[in-house]
C-alpha cells in the first residue's frame, strides 16, 4: 500500500506535491497516534510496566516497607519445592477447571438447544436463564450459602422432607467445590445466549440437506449442528478456562461467610481463605493470602509470573489443538 | 435476533400422522424440560425473597414460607450497616469507570477499525493478549505502585482511584467489542462525508458515533455491571478502610459485621441485585446484543 503510494508520487515526480502528500501522511500519523493514545499509556502504564516489574519482584524479598533485597531464584524454588499450599491450590485449581468449565458448556448447550426448539415463550424462558448471570457474584454466593447451609437450608429442609440426608455443602471439604460448581452453573446466561445465537445461525439449508440423506435429529446435531458452531463453543471453552484461572471472588466470600457462620466470631477473615480444610484454596486466593494478607511482594510476583505462563501455556494448547476439531469453513 | 423465525419449506405438505404425533411427543418434552430447568433456576431467587421477608426465628427454622411477612427488614438493613455510604461509593466507581471507559476506547477501536497503518494488527494482538490476561498477574506491582506513588501527600491506597483512573486508559474488553462492531460499518458512509470535506475525526465524532450508538451502549452497560459486580480490586485497595467500601465488599462483610441475621442478610442480597435486574430489564436489547456480538463474531 505505502510502496505503491511512494511509486506514484514517486512518478509524479512534482516537489509541490509530493510535500503534500508528505503533510498528509504524517497528519494521518498524528491522528493515529491522538486516536491511540489512550491506550498506549493505559497499556504501558497498567500492562507493560507490571508485566517487567512482575519479573523483577519475583526475584526479590519485598515487603512494601524495606527496600526489595535480592534473593534470585529463592521464590520460585519455595513455590515449586516447598510451600506445601502450593500443589493443594493448584490441585484445586486443576479440579475447578476439569469439572466447572465442560459442565458449564455442556449445560448451556444443552439449554440453548431446548431454546431453540422452543415453540412458545422463548423470551421469557431467555429471560429466567439469563438473569442469574448478571446476579452479583457477592450476592449470589451469599444467596447459595444460605440456600444450602445445613442446618435450615431451603435445599436441606427439602431433601429431609423426601427423606433424604442432605450433606454439608459449603461447610464440608467433599462439597465445597460441588457446590462452588452448582453456583457456576447458575450462572450460565452468557454463554446460554452465545450458543442460542449461534444455533439459530445455522443455515437452515444444511438440515435440509442432511434430512434429505437421511439423517436422524442426533446426526443432524453431530455432524451438522456441532461442527457449524465449533468456533463458539472454542470460545466459550477458553473464555471458561481463563476464568477459572482467575477465579476469586465466590471461593473466597463462600469461604468467608462459611467458616463465619460456622464458628460465630466477628473477624474470620484471617483464617477463612480456603474454608473448609482448605478445599476452597485456589490459586488465586493463595495469591491474594500472599501478597495481601502477608504482604510477600516477592513471593505473591513469582506466583503472578508462574500464572502468566500457565494461562499461555493453556491458551496456546487450546487453540493449537482446536484445529483439529473447529470448523473455520463457513464464512460469517 | 431475526433468525429466530425458521424459513417455511417451499411446498407446504400436511405430514402424516405418525410424523406428526413424534413431533408433537418430540415438542412436549422439550418444553418440559425446558420449565424444569426454569424452575431451577428461579428457585434461588425464590428461596432468598422468601427469607428476606422471615423474622429472625423465622429464617432459623425450617420453614420456608413466611408468616408474618416482615416488610419492615428491608428498612432495618438501612440502620444496620452504612448501605447508602456503599451505595454511593458503587456509583462513584461505576459511573466514573465508565464515562472513562467509554471515552477512551472509542477512539482506540476506531483507529484499529477503520484506519490503515503499519503495526495496527500488532497492536490489535496486543489487545486481545490484555484481554487474556488474568489481572492477578498485575496486580502486585500495580499495588506497590499506587502504595509507593504520593503527590502532594495524597494516599491512594485505601481510597478507590487506583480502580478508577485505569478505566480512562482504554479497556481491552471494550475495544475488542467496539473494533468488532466498527467493521460492520459500510465504508461507503464514510466515504461520503469524506467526499463531503470532512476530516478523519470529525468523521468519527458525526457520522461512525451516531452509527454505533448500540455498541456504545452494550459498551457502557457491560463497563456499569463490571464494576458494580467487581469485587477484588476494590478489595485490595479499600479492604481496610470501611469508610470508601463498595456494595459488593460491605455485602460480604455484611453478616460479620454486626452479627447480622440471615434474613436481613438475604434483604441486603435482594437489593444489591435489584439494580442490576431493573437495568436489564430496562435495556434488555442491548444486553443481548452485545453479548452475541462478543461472541459469534470474535
Amino acid at each position: 500500500m505505502q510502496v505503491a503510494q511512494e511509486a506514484a508520487s514517486a512518478a509524479v515526480g512534482s516537489g509541490e506535491r509530493r510535500r503534500a502528500r508528505r503533510r498528509g501522511a504524517w497528519r494521518r500519523r498524528r491522528l493515529v497516534l491522538l486516536l491511540m493514545s489512550p491506550w498506549l499509556v493505559g497499556f504501558s502504564v497498567f500492562f507493560g510496566y507490571p508485566l517487567v516489574m512482575s519479573a523483577y519482584l519475583s526475584l526479590n524479598h519485598y515487603d512494601l516497607l524495606s527496600p526489595p533485597r535480592w534473593v534470585g531464584l529463592a521464590n520460585y524454588r519455595y513455590l515449586f519445592t516447598v510451600d506445601p499450599q502450593t500443589w493443594t491450590a493448584v490441585k484445586n485449581t486443576l479440579w475447578l477447571i476439569a469439572v466447572m468449565v465442560p459442565l458449564q458448556v455442556l449445560f448451556a448447550f444443552g439449554i440453548a438447544l431446548l431454546l431453540a426448539r422452543a415453540r412458545a415463550g422463548v423470551g421469557v424462558f431467555r429471560t429466567i436463564f439469563y438473569l442469574p448471570a448478571l446476579a452479583p457474584p457477592v450476592a449470589a454466593t451469599l444467596g447459595f450459602v444460605y440456600i444450602l447451609n445445613p442446618a435450615t437450608g431451603p435445599v436441606n429442609t427439602i431433601l429431609s422432607h423426601l427423606g433424604i440426608q442432605g450433606p454439608l455443602w459449603f461447610q464440608d471439604p467433599a462439597w465445597s467445590k460441588p457446590s462452588l460448581v452448582a453456583l457456576g452453573l447458575w450462572g450460565i446466561g452468557n454463554t446460554m445466549i452465545i450458543f442460542l445465537a449461534a444455533v439459530l445461525d445455522v443455515p437452515r439449508q444444511l438440515y435440509e440437506s442432511a434430512e434429505i440423506d437421511g439423517a436422524g435429529p442426533l446426526q443432524r446435531l453431530r455432524w451438522v449442528t456441532l461442527p457449524t458452531i465449533s468456533p463458539v463453543i472454542l470460545f466459550a471453552v477458553i473464555l471458561g478456562v481463563i476464568q477459572g484461572l482467575q477465579y476469586f471472588t465466590q471461593a473466597y466470600v463462600a469461604a468467608g461467610v462459611a467458616a463465619g457462620q460456622a464458628s460465630q466470631a466477628a473477624d474470620v477473615t484471617a483464617v477463612s481463605l480456603g474454608y473448609p480444610q482448605d478445599s476452597t484454596l485456589f490459586y488465586p486466593v493463595l495469591l491474594y493470602q500472599h501478597g495481601f494478607t502477608d504482604f510477600q511482594m516477592g513471593y505473591a510476583s513469582a506466583m503472578a509470573v508462574l500464572l502468566l505462563a500457565v494461562s499461555f501455556a493453556v491458551t496456546l494448547v487450546i487453540v493449537v489443538n482446536s484445529r483439529r476439531w473447529v470448523h473455520v469453513g463457513v464464512a460469517r | 435476533m431475526a433468525a429466530v423465525e425458521v424459513a417455511a419449506p417451499l411446498v407446504r405438505r400436511r405430514p402424516p400422522a405418525r410424523v406428526r404425533r413424534q413431533r408433537l411427543l418430540i415438542a412436549v418434552a422439550n418444553h418440559s424440560l425446558l420449565i424444569a430447568a426454569a424452575i431451577a433456576f428461579v428457585a434461588p431467587f425464590i428461596f432468598i425473597t422468601l427469607t428476606a421477608l422471615m423474622t429472625n426465628d423465622q429464617a432459623l427454622s425450617s420453614h420456608l414460607w413466611p408468616h408474618p411477612f416482615a416488610w419492615h427488614n428491608f428498612i432495618s438493613v438501612f440502620t444496620k450497616a452504612p448501605l447508602w455510604r456503599w451505595t454511593l461509593n458503587t456509583l462513584e466507581y461505576s459511573v466514573l469507570a465508565t464515562i472513562g471507559v467509554v471515552l477512551s476506547s472509542v477512539p482506540v477501536a476506531y483507529a484499529l477499525a477503520r484506519l490503515r497503518w503499519r503495526g495496527r494488527q500488532v497492536a490489535f494482538m496486543v489487545v486481545l493478549v490484555a484481554l487474556m490476561l488474568p489481572p492477578q498477574v498485575t496486580v502486585v506491582p500495580l499495588y506497590v505502585m499506587w502504595a509507593k506513588f504520593h503527590p502532594f501527600g495524597f494516599n491512594f491506597i485505601g481510597t478507590l482511584w487506583p480502580v478508577i483512573i485505569p478505566n480512562w486508559f482504554g479497556d481491552a474488553f471494550s475495544i475488542f467489542l467496539l473494533r468488532q462492531f466498527f467493521l460492520t460499518i459500510p465504508e461507503e458512509y464514510m466515504d461520503a462525508a469524506r467526499v463531503d470535506g470532512c476530516g478523519e475525526l470529525r468523521i468519527l465524532m458525526t457520522v461512525v458515533v451516531r452509527l454505533v450508538k448500540p455498541a456504545i451502549a452494550a459498551v457502557a452497560l457491560f463497563s456499569f455491571l463490571y464494576t458494580f459486580n467487581d469485587f477484588f480490586l476494590p478489595l485490595l485497595y479499600t479492604g481496610e478502610s470501611a469508610h470508601h467500601w463498595v456494595l459488593s465488599i460491605g455485602l460480604s462483610e455484611f453478616r460479620s459485621l454486626h452479627q447480622v441475621q440471615w434474613n436481613l442478610t438475604m434483604a441486603a442480597t435482594l437489593l444489591v441485585m435489584a439494580p442490576v435486574i431493573v437495568l436489564f430489564f430496562l435495556a434488555q436489547r442491548a444486553f443481548v446484543e452485545g453479548v452475541t456480538l462478543t461472541g459469534v463474531k470474535g
